[in-house]
C-alpha cells in the first residue's frame, strides 16, 4: 500500500474529522485543511498520538477560488487521496429573503468544492493516479420546498463530480461521489431525525475508505438512502410539487 | 442533544428519564453547569446502576474524547475525561505501553473511572487507579476549571478519586500506563476446592501481579466457595513462541452481539447451577500455565456486545462489597450461605483479594472483595438486602459504581467516610451543583 498523505479539506466537521482518523488509523499521514487552520491543534495532536502517523494543518479557504491553485501547490506533498467534506446547509428561509445568505450557500455547496477538486483533478491527471472524494447530498437529488437552495447547489456538485469522473476515467484518476443522507452531526444537531436513517460520521468515515478501497462511484452511507431517493426521484412532479416533504 | 432520554446504567436498573446534554466545547460546558440547577458529568455508562443520573440535567462527556499529550519517559498519558479506555490499549499497546490498572471492562472512559476509582486484577500489588493519576482537572459549579495533585488542592483530589462525580465535572486528566513487552499474559489456573483453599492460593500467590477468581456461589457443604484461581504476568518476548511475529499482535477476539432481551425464565437456578458446574470441571481439568492474550484475561466480557441484555428486561443488580481481611473468611461464608440458600446464582460471581488502600472515598481496602449479579425480582432484592446486612456486620463497605438499590442507612452503617465527604461537598459547594439519582437516593 502507498504511504502519500491524505487530504481533508473542510476539516472540521465531523466527517471530515472521523475520515481523518479511519485514514490515520490505517497508518496514512493526514493533511488537515480548514480555514483558521491554527485552531485545529487539539485534533492534530490526538491523531498524531492516537496513531502515530505525520499530521500537518493547512489554511484553506474554499470560497476564495484563486487561491486554490497556490494551496495546492504549497502543500508539502501532493495527496494520494483528497476528501473534499465542505459544505454549509445555511437557513432556507433566509436564503429565500436575503440572496445574499442564498449565495453564500450556492458557492460553499458548489462553487468551493468545485474549484479545489479541479485543481487537484489536473494534478492528479498529470500524475496518472489519485482519487478523489467529493461528499454531496441526497438534498441534490430533488429540489424541496425546505432545503431547495442547499439542494441545488448540492445538485450542481453531484453533477460536477459526475463529469469529472466521466473526464478522469481513462487517466487512472477515480471519482467517488458520497450521498451520506442523515448524520449525527454539528449540522444537524437539534433536528429531529429519524434514527434508523442516521449515520453516525464514524460510518460515513468506514462507507469513504471502502468506496476508495474498491473503487465504487457514487454511495450512499445506509444502503435503505438508496430506495429512499428512487422513490423520491420517481413522483410525478404533477403530484410532487403539492407535496409536503 | 437535548432531549429527554430513558437513562440507565448497565445494570438497565432503575431507568430514569434525564435530560441529556452533550457539549462540544468547554464553554458550553460552563454555561450548562452554571445554569442547571444541578448536574452529574456521564461517561460511558458503564456504572451499573444510577450513578450517572440527574434528571435534570446530565452532562454526556463522550464529545471530550481527545488525547492530548504523552511523555514516554514516564509513559504519562494527557487525556479528556471522554477518552475511551479500548483506545488507550489500541493506541498505546501496540507501542508497548498498557494501562497501569484497568476495570473488567475496557469501554469505560477516563472520567468514569477518576470517579469510580477503579481496580483491577493487580489492585493487591498496585493499588486502585488513583496511584496512577498525577493530576486532574475538575469544573466547579461556577464553572472555574482548577487542576488538582497529591501537592495541590489535594483535598480535590482524594475525594474526586472516588467521589463518583460529585465534585464537579471532570474535564482532563494526566496518568501513567505500564511498560509491556508483548501483548500477552502467563496466565496460571489454580482450582481450589472450598472457600478456604482459595483464600489460602491468593495468599500464597501474593506476589503474582495478577490474580482473580471465579467462585461458584451455588456450592454448598464441604465445596462452599469452590473457585478458579487465575493468577497472571506480562510475558516478556522470551516467553512468547519463536515464530510469533510482532509481540503485539494479537488475533482479535471475535465479538457477538446480543440482540435481544433474553426472557428472564431462563435464569433459573438449575441453568446457573449446571452452568457454574460445568464451568468448574473444565477450568478445574486444565490447570498450570498457559499464554493468553491481553483482551481474553482483561475483559473476557467485552466479547459479548451487550452481554447485560442477557438478563432481560428487568436488568440486573450488581453487589460488590470489601470485607476486611480479618472478618474475611467468616464473613464471605456468610455471604455465599445466604446465596446458596436461597439458590439465586449468579453467573458471574468473582473473589478477589485487596491490598491497602488509602484514600478519602475509594471502594478498595485491605480484605476480600465478592462480585456478584443477580436479575431484578422481589426475591433477589430482598437477599440484596441480607448481604447488605452481612457485609456491614463483619465491617466490609460498598462499591458505589456497582450499587443501584442500597438504602442511606446500609452505606452510612458501612462506611463511617460518608459523614467526612458530605461535609466536604457542603463546605466546598460541590452539592450545590453536582448531584446523581445515587447521590439523592443515598443521602450524599
Amino acid at each position: 500500500m502507498t504511504n502519500a498523505p491524505v487530504l481533508i479539506i473542510g476539516a472540521r466537521s465531523d466527517i471530515a474529522l472521523a475520515v481523518a482518523h479511519k485514514y490515520a488509523a490505517l497508518g496514512r499521514p493526514i493533511q488537515l485543511a480548514a480555514r483558521r487552520a491554527a485552531s485545529l491543534v487539539a485534533e492534530r495532536d490526538d491523531i498524531v498520538l492516537r496513531y502515530d502517523v505525520p499530521v500537518s494543518l493547512h489554511e484553506f479557504d474554499a470560497l476564495a477560488a484563486q487561491t486554490h491553485e497556490a494551496f495546492v501547490s504549497e502543500l508539502p506533498a501532493l495527496p494520494d487521496i483528497a476528501v473534499c467534506a465542505v459544505g454549509y446547509m445555511g437557513d432556507q428561509s433566509a436564503s429565500e429573503r436575503d440572496i445574499a445568505a442564498a449565495v453564500c450557500v450556492m458557492r460553499s455547496n458548489f462553487e468551493g468544492p468545485a474549484s479545489i477538486l479541479a485543481v487537484l483533478a489536473n494534478r492528479f491527471a498529470e500524475r496518472g493516479s489519485g482519487v478523489l472524494v467529493g461528499i454531496s447530498s441526497v438534498a441534490g437529488e430533488r429540489g424541496r420546498a425546505t432545503n431547495y437552495v442547499y439542494g441545488a447547489s448540492k445538485a450542481g456538485f453531484t453533477a460536477f463530480l459526475s463529469g469529472l469522473r466521466n473526464r478522469l476515467a481513462k487517466q487512472g484518476v477515480h471519482v467517488v461521489t458520497v450521498l451520506p443522507g442523515f448524520v449525527a452531526t454539528r449540522m444537524t444537531e437539534g433536528m429531529a431525525l429519524p434514527a434508523r436513517l442516521t449515520a453516525q460520521p464514524d460510518e460515513v468515515a468506514d462507507a469513504i475508505e471502502r468506496a476508495v478501497r474498491k473503487s465504487r462511484n457514487v454511495v450512499y452511507v445506509r444502503p435503505v438512502w438508496r430506495l429512499i431517493m428512487a422513490g423520491i426521484r420517481n413522483i410525478p412532479e404533477a403530484v410532487f410539487k403539492r407535496m409536503k416533504i | 442533544m437535548r432531549e429527554v432520554m430513558k437513562l440507565s446504567g448497565w445494570g438497565r436498573y432503575p431507568v430514569i428519564d434525564a435530560h441529556v446534554r452533550a457539549p462540544r466545547d468547554e464553554a458550553t460546558l460552563r454555561a450548562l453547569v452554571t445554569a442547571q440547577e444541578s448536574v452529574i458529568a456521564r461517561g460511558a455508562g458503564r456504572a451499573y446502576g444510577d450513578s450517572a443520573i440527574n434528571p435534570a440535567a446530565t452532562i454526556d462527556m463522550r464529545r471530550f474524547n481527545r488525547m492530548l499529550a504523552f511523555d514516554p519517559s514516564r509513559g504519562q498519558l494527557t487525556a479528556e475525561a471522554g477518552v475511551v479506555l479500548a483506545d488507550v490499549i489500541s493506541s498505546f499497546l501496540p507501542r508497548g505501553w498498557f494501562p497501569s490498572v484497568t476495570p473488567g471492562t475496557k469501554f469505560v472512559t477516563l472520567g468514569g473511572m477518576i470517579a469510580a476509582d477503579v481496580h483491577g486484577k493487580n489492585h493487591h500489588k498496585d493499588g486502585s487507579f488513583r496511584q496512577f493519576v498525577d493530576w486532574i482537572d475538575v469544573m466547579d459549579a461556577d464553572g472555574v476549571v482548577a487542576r488538582c495533585s497529591r501537592d495541590e488542592n489535594a483535598d480535590l483530589f482524594d475525594f474526586t478519586l472516588g467521589g463518583m462525580g460529585l465534585t464537579g465535572v471532570i474535564l482532563r486528566a494526566a496518568f501513567r500506563l505500564r511498560p509491556v513487552e508483548t501483548a500477552w499474559i502467563r496466565q496460571t489456573t489454580l482450582p481450589a476446592s472450598d472457600l478456604k483453599a482459595a483464600m489460602a492460593i491468593f495468599e500464597e500467590t501474593h506476589e503474582s501481579t495478577y490474580s482473580v477468581a471465579w467462585i461458584d456461589c451455588l456450592a454448598t457443604g464441604g465445596s462452599l466457595g469452590r473457585s478458579i484461581v487465575m493468577t497472571g504476568e506480562h510475558a516478556g518476548v522470551g516467553d512468547l513462541p519463536k515464530h510469533a511475529g510482532s509481540p503485539f499482535v494479537t488475533r482479535p477476539n471475535p465479538s457477538l452481539p446480543v440482540p435481544v432481551d433474553f426472557p428472564s425464565f431462563i435464569f433459573n437456578r438449575h441453568m446457573v447451577r449446571a452452568f457454574n458446574a460445568i464451568y468448574y470441571a473444565k477450568q478445574a481439568l486444565r490447570p498450570g500455565p498457559r499464554l493468553v492474550d491481553w483482551d481474553s484475561f482483561f475483559y473476557p466480557l467485552d466479547s459479548i456486545l451487550g452481554w447485560n441484555r442477557i438478563y432481560g428486561k428487568s436488568g440486573f443488580a450488581q453487589f460488590q462489597c470489601v470485607i476486611p481481611l480479618d472478618r474475611a473468611r467468616e464473613g464471605l461464608e456468610s455471604l455465599l450461605h445466604a446465596i446458596s440458600a436461597t439458590g439465586a446464582g449468579s453467573f458471574l460471581a468473582v473473589l478477589k483479594r485487596f491490598g491497602p488502600q488509602e484514600s478519602a472515598f475509594s471502594f478498595p481496602m485491605a480484605g476480600y472483595t465478592l462480585a456478584l449479579d443477580f436479575p431484578i425480582n422481589p426475591q433477589t432484592l430482598s437477599l440484596l438486602e441480607t448481604l447488605d446486612q452481612i457485609t456491614v456486620a463483619h465491617q466490609g463497605r460498598f462499591y458505589l459504581a456497582k450499587d443501584a438499590r442500597m438504602t442511606s442507612g446500609t452505606l452510612r452503617a458501612a462506611d463511617g467516610r460518608v459523614e467526612d465527604f458530605t461535609r466536604a461537598r457542603r463546605a466546598q459547594g460541590w452539592s450545590r451543583r453536582f448531584r446523581s439519582s445515587q447521590a439523592e437516593r443515598l443521602s450524599i
